[in-house]
């Protein structure tokens, strides 16, 4: 009876959260198929901004691996037994994990120069690759944090079991230590992913041509209220279809993991 | 009620050639707290040692000094040509835990890699050893400890007697000179207290020489070669397990082993593991 009851508010409710999933696009098209000159508009721009939705992603991937890499080794660093290492990197992380995306977003586009030199030729250093670092920066403070905290959750035990059987201290972490926090970073590491994706759309402001940017190029263009606001509408689809997948894996392992 | 330290000069008779271990004059302190005041102990090759004494009585920091995990303010260590106490740098100290296998009261299996990779990872990982030949010595070594069906099992899927023998193989996996005990019994249910006394019974019989912390009095009783009964970070009295269980003139050894009589730790022949 009482199963039943709750059974039954678990699948509305898993309904809900699912139909919010179909709602959004479903809205845009109907709408779009209600007005056949605004679906047409639509059509047209489909393409351009679907080539500044491929950037958003690009900027999150590679901000998330750079994030990713720097990350692990500061929350490895973080825990290191010399004080001259350690302070810089916990103030680092304190530091970046505390600051606007968008702030550092305009700081490294404006600190960095539009070319670098290497090698004496003149490379460019597009505004996208600024984005990156400036979405890379928070992300590896955030995941300094979640690696620091996944190494202080591992017994001390195992610490102990690796010693007595003749591991080294970076022998333990690389073979005992870092494999059992991969499993419990990961839920934490995934909602970073997620936040880091929505954060691309702040890279429009400092004119990187992404979704939201191109979204702007076209209603700017075509001068329609209706398809402003459709075009906007496509730009949360976009982003809810990207980030809503993570989050709901992110939940599911959650709690799995719990469960364990 | 105070007990002088054992006299040191008997302990001191052991043949020096032939012992593998030996404590002179250990101190160690954690911090303020004085843990060991003053520990000898002497180890034979081939021997077996029991170390019984109430808790706290600094047993496990025994067993902790003699492989270098943690060090002591003053006496001297030695784990066959090694002075242990001299010991500098983090290497010297991983080239001596190569030598000396623990087991701990918690197992602390590795919950991430089957019981096969368990007793693989150290030897291939620090040792350098082949995989295929350190997989079969690993399928031997469960066999030795009978769970040669659970080698893909994970930790957590094992009861605790099972993951207790799982810690021995990996432990035995480094070919040790010496294996040092940790009240491995004690983390246990009594059905399964046996079938790991029964493999470290095995292991003494084969000739390993192990120094064993227990609280199975009739087990120590029946495998040591010397038992001896700490309290207080001082060993208070050691001898053949008759002259410690049985013809003690010390009161206080008479009353703790008194208060385990028929206590557990007894395995009889042909029980089923
Ligand atoms: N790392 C440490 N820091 C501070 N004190 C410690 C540490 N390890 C042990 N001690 C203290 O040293 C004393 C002896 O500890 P030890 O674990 O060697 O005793 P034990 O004889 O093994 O006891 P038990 O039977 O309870 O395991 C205890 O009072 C304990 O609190
Ligand atoms: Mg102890």
């Amino acid at each position: 009876m009482m199963g039943a009851v709750l059974a039954k508010r678990g699948r509305s409710s898993h309904i809900l959260r699912n139909g919010g999933f179909v709602a959004l696009p479903l809205i845009s098209l109907i709408w779009s198929l209600a007005d056949p000159t605004l679906g047409r508009e639509l059509l047209e721009w489909v393409p351009y901004l679907a080539s500044g939705f491929m950037m958003n992603i690009l900027i999150a991937l590679s901000a998330m691996t750079l994030g990713t890499l720097v990350g692990v080794l500061f929350g490895i660093l973080a825990l290191a037994p010399f004080k001259l290492v350690r302070y810089p990197v916990a103030v680092y992380v304190q530091i970046f994990r505390n600051a606007p995306h968008l702030v550092l977003i305009f700081a490294t586009t404006y600190i960095f120069p539009f070319e670098i030199m290497i090698f004496g030729t003149y490379l460019p250093f597009p505004d996208w690759v600024k984005a990156v670092i400036g979405l890379a920066i928070p992300a590896s403070a955030y995941v300094a944090e979640i690696t620091r905290g996944a190494i202080l959750s591992i017994p001390t035990t195992q610490w102990e079991a690796a010693k007595g059987l003749g591991f080294s201290r970076n022998e333990a972490l690389r073979w005992i230590i870092l494999p059992q926090c991969l499993r419990r970073s990961l839920p934490p590491w995934m909602n970073v992913l997620a936040s880091i994706t929505m954060g691309t759309a702040l890279a429009s402001l400092v004119g990187v041509h992404e979704l939201l940017h191109a979204a702007t190029d076209a209603s700017t263009a075509v001068r329609r209220l209706d398809f402003t606001v459709i075009a906007y509408l496509v730009v949360m689809t976009a982003f809810f279809t990207l980030c809503y997948p993570i989050s709901h894996l992110t939940r599911r392992l959650e709690g799995r993991f719990n469960a364990v | 009620m105070r007990f002088e330290p054992a006299q040191r000069m008997t302990l001191m008779t052991t043949d020096t050639k032939t012992a593998l271990v030996r404590l002179e004059d250990v101190h160690l302190s954690f911090g303020r707290t004085e843990v060991l005041k003053g520990i000898d102990l002497a180890v034979n090759k081939g021997d077996a040692v029991s170390i019984i004494g109430p808790s706290g009585s600094g047993k496990s920091t025994i067993l902790r000094c003699i492989n270098a995990l943690v060090q002591p303010q003053s006496g001297r260590i030695t784990v066959g040509g090694t002075r242990v106490d001299q010991l500098t740098g983090e290497s010297e100290r991983i080239a001596l835990r190569k030598r000396v296998g623990i087991v701990f009261q918690q197992y602390n299996l590795f919950p991430h890699l089957t019981v096969l990779d368990n007793i693989v990872l150290a030897p291939t990982r620090i040792l350098g050893a082949g995989r295929p030949a350190t997989e079969k010595l690993a399928r031997e070594l469960l066999e030795k400890v009978r769970l040669s069906d659970k080698e893909n099992a994970y930790p957590g899927q094992l009861s605790g007697g099972q993951q207790q023998r799982v810690a021995i193989a990996r432990a035995l996996a480094m070919k040790p000179d010496l294996v040092l005990f940790d009240e491995v019994t004690s983390a246990l249910d009594p059905e399964t207290v046996g079938e790991v006394l029964w493999v470290i019974r095995d292991l003494i019989r084969e000739g390993m020489t192990s120094i064993l912390v227990t609280h199975e009095m009739r087990f120590a009783e029946e495998i040591s070669d010397t038992v001896v009964f700490t309290e207080n970070g001082r060993v208070v009295d050691h001898g053949t397990p008759q002259q410690i269980f049985h013809t003690s003139g010390n009161p206080r050894i008479r009353q703790f082993v008194g208060g385990f009589s028929g206590g557990r730790g007894e395995i009889r022949d042909g029980e089923s593991i």
